[in-house]
């Protein structure tokens, strides 16, 4: 029973749709945790990078099409962070704003169909196949695990560069930025894109290796990148750069796993999003639960003691 | 050579309602290249406004800034601070606590022109360097401590690195918003003779605010008082060397028409007593 739970192809493609997923996840990083930005157009600019994706793949190359799909997530991301910036909208609206709209936008990249196959083209994944026929069914996991350790080491270098501080610095202390002669409309822009074009390419890696795009893709999106994050900086820390994006990469990967893991205890399709949900609720209440649990401990050993000295019960 | 000129610098916040407040009614003030002037006056006399109104925190409703032979009045705020630095009361509010030391430095070096330009340029050895020597000099050993956070420092020590961060690069002018206030004694002190070392050394133009009277006459060559949004009282030279602080209050006392109501004011002028 456990073997066939923990088997091989289970823990390889959960590490897949970690890869896959983690995009995301670091796209939040950086709005979330570095910036301290919670944008909530992710869930629509993930399908966006799907739809992008599976267009022009069907009528381009499946590698133009992860390039298309990052240029449509950059504008996306653009244009949330122009509401904010400079049309005074609260960051939280900006994003719904930027999510109901992109819905109609990614209908229309679909050809106002709800979903898109990409069954009879190639894909990355397929020319992948050929390339990587060295490593026979480990291919999918080589070339997830490649783009996800590029757009992470990316984003190590890009944080410790002078653009890449003044970034963290305006989730820290916005005055201090200002004080500093950075202008923090621009770096918001500037967190934004380059979270807007990773989520995308999220969406386009996941719609070449599903081989189809549907308009419900992205929902929910912006909850699932969030637990892998949080997991991630639960399990791992927050030491160092290095250790906090691969906890992000890890903390999708666990939670891909857990997934599947729930998958084949036949829960069915439908009650995923709420096993989903359940993840996440636990995920981030976590550090409050070990907080309680460390303090309900010392309230005890702390009553022991008293009762050892004194001989008596302590009034509650 | 002046380096800071105001003229009829005006200021209401919520025009038009039962808030409505003027916090600056025609300020006019004319630093020389050089001077260091401390500022006193009430709670809401308008000390800290001055101060935004020369960052940039607010954009004048009337008059004009002038800085360095340059007209500032409508210059947006992170563009100011390129050559204004800006200390405030609260330690924390200058440094960013979850970067380290070595990061925030980096940040505050940005204002040279050389190194905003290069955006993708990492912490190079001979920044490192740089901001070793200078760490050195506030001799609190930060200079080993370069890759921890800045969240771990005391507030005395956040205070000096946020000093030596506005002034890594001279500024045109330095503004110092009671920055030793929240801080203990002992470590108020060590601030205080970092900050005249490092003005003199530098020969920065610099504003301070205090609430302590003694300190108001002692520091710089220039003492100023504020009272309803205006300048009320600007004294320097053998004037000011000449005047006690009882002289000072009595001064108060005369071009405000009231007593000084400010608590710590009074209190440190119990201490001094």
């Amino acid at each position: 029973m456990l073997a066939s739970i923990f088997s091989l192809n289970v823990l390889q493609s959960a590490l897949e749709l970690g890869c896959i997923y983690g995009l995301v996840a670091l796209a939040l990083f950086l709005s979330y945790s570095i910036l301290n930005i919670a944008d909530l157009s992710t869930d629509g600019c993930f399908t966006l990078g799907c739809a992008v994706c599976c267009q022009v793949a069907v009528t381009g190359h499946p590698v133009l099409a992860l390039f298309a799909a990052m240029a449509a997530g950059i504008l996306s991301g653009f244009i949330t962070a122009f509401l904010q910036t400079r049309l005074g909208v609260e960051s939280i609206m900006a994003g719904i704003i930027v999510n109901t709209g992109l819905y109609t936008i990614n209908l229309a990249v679909m050809g106002f169909s709800s979903n898109m196959s990409l069954v009879k083209v190639d894909t990355v994944f397929s020319l992948g196949k050929n390339l990587l026929a060295f490593a026979g069914s480990w291919y999918q996991l080589i070339l997830a695990v490649v783009v996800i350790a590029i757009a992470g080491a990316l984003m190590v270098w890009f944080l410790g560069t002078r653009l890449g501080l003044s970034i963290r610095a305006t989730g820290d202390n916005a005055a201090m930025v200002r004080a500093s002669s950075i202008d923090p409309a621009y770096t918001i822009m500037v967190g934004l894109c380059i979270s807007g074009s990773l989520t995308a390419l999220s969406g386009a890696l996941l719609a070449q290796y599903q081989k189809s795009c549907d308009i419900n893709v992205g929902t929910g999106m912006v909850t699932i990148a969030l637990a892998s994050l949080i997991i991630g900086e639960t399990l791992l820390g927050k030491r160092s750069m290095v250790l906090r994006v691969g906890g992000v990469v890890f903390g999708s990967c666990l939670y891909r796993f857990i997934v599947a893991v729930a998958l084949r205890f036949n829960v069915p399709a439908a009650a995923m999003k709420l096993v989903s949900a359940l993840i996440v609720a636990v995920a981030i209440s976590m550090p409050a639960i070990r907080q309680k649990i460390a303090f309900e401990k010392r309230k005890q050993e702390a009553r022991l003691r008293h009762a050892k000295t004194h001989g008596k019960k302590e009034a509650v | 050579m002046l380096m800071l000129e105001m003229k009829g610098v005006r200021k209401t916040f919520n025009p038009g309602t039962v808030n409505e407040k003027v916090a600056l009614d025609g300020v006019d003030l004319a630093l020389e290249k050089g001077d260091f002037a401390t500022i006193v006056g009430s709670n809401g006399a308008g000390k800290s406004t001055l101060f935004n109104a020369i960052t940039g925190g607010f954009i004048a409703d009337e008059g004009c800034i002038i800085l360095g032979g340059e007209d500032i009045t409508f210059t947006p705020e992170f563009k100011r601070s390129k050559v204004i630095g800006h200390l405030f009361q609260d330690p924390l509010k200058g440094t960013a606590p979850n970067m380290t030391i070595e990061e925030n430095l980096a940040l505050a070096y940005l204002r040279a022109g050389t190194a905003q330009r290069a955006y993708f340029s990492r912490i190079s050895r001979k920044d490192k360097e740089l901001f070793r020597e200078r760490l050195a000099l506030l001799g609190m050993g930060l200079e080993d401590r370069m890759k921890q956070p800045v969240g771990l420092l005391s507030g005395g020590q956040r205070q000096a690195l946020t000093l030596l961060m506005a002034t890594l690069v001279t500024p045109k002018l330095l503004l110092l918003d009671e920055h030793t206030a929240a801080l203990d004694p002992a470590t108020a002190d060590k601030v205080l003779e970092l900050t005249k070392s490092i003005v003199a050394e530098q020969g920065i133009t610099c504003l301070m605010v205090t609430h302590n009277m003694r300190q108001a006459l002692d520091l710089g060559n220039r003492t100023l008082m504020m009272n309803g949004g205006r300048i009320v009282f600007d004294v320097q030279g053998e004037e000011r060397s000449k005047m006690t602080v009882d002289d000072l209050l009595e001064r108060f006392r005369q071009r405000a028409g009231e007593e000084l109501d400010n608590d710590r004011i009074l209190l440190s002028k119990v201490e001094g007593a």
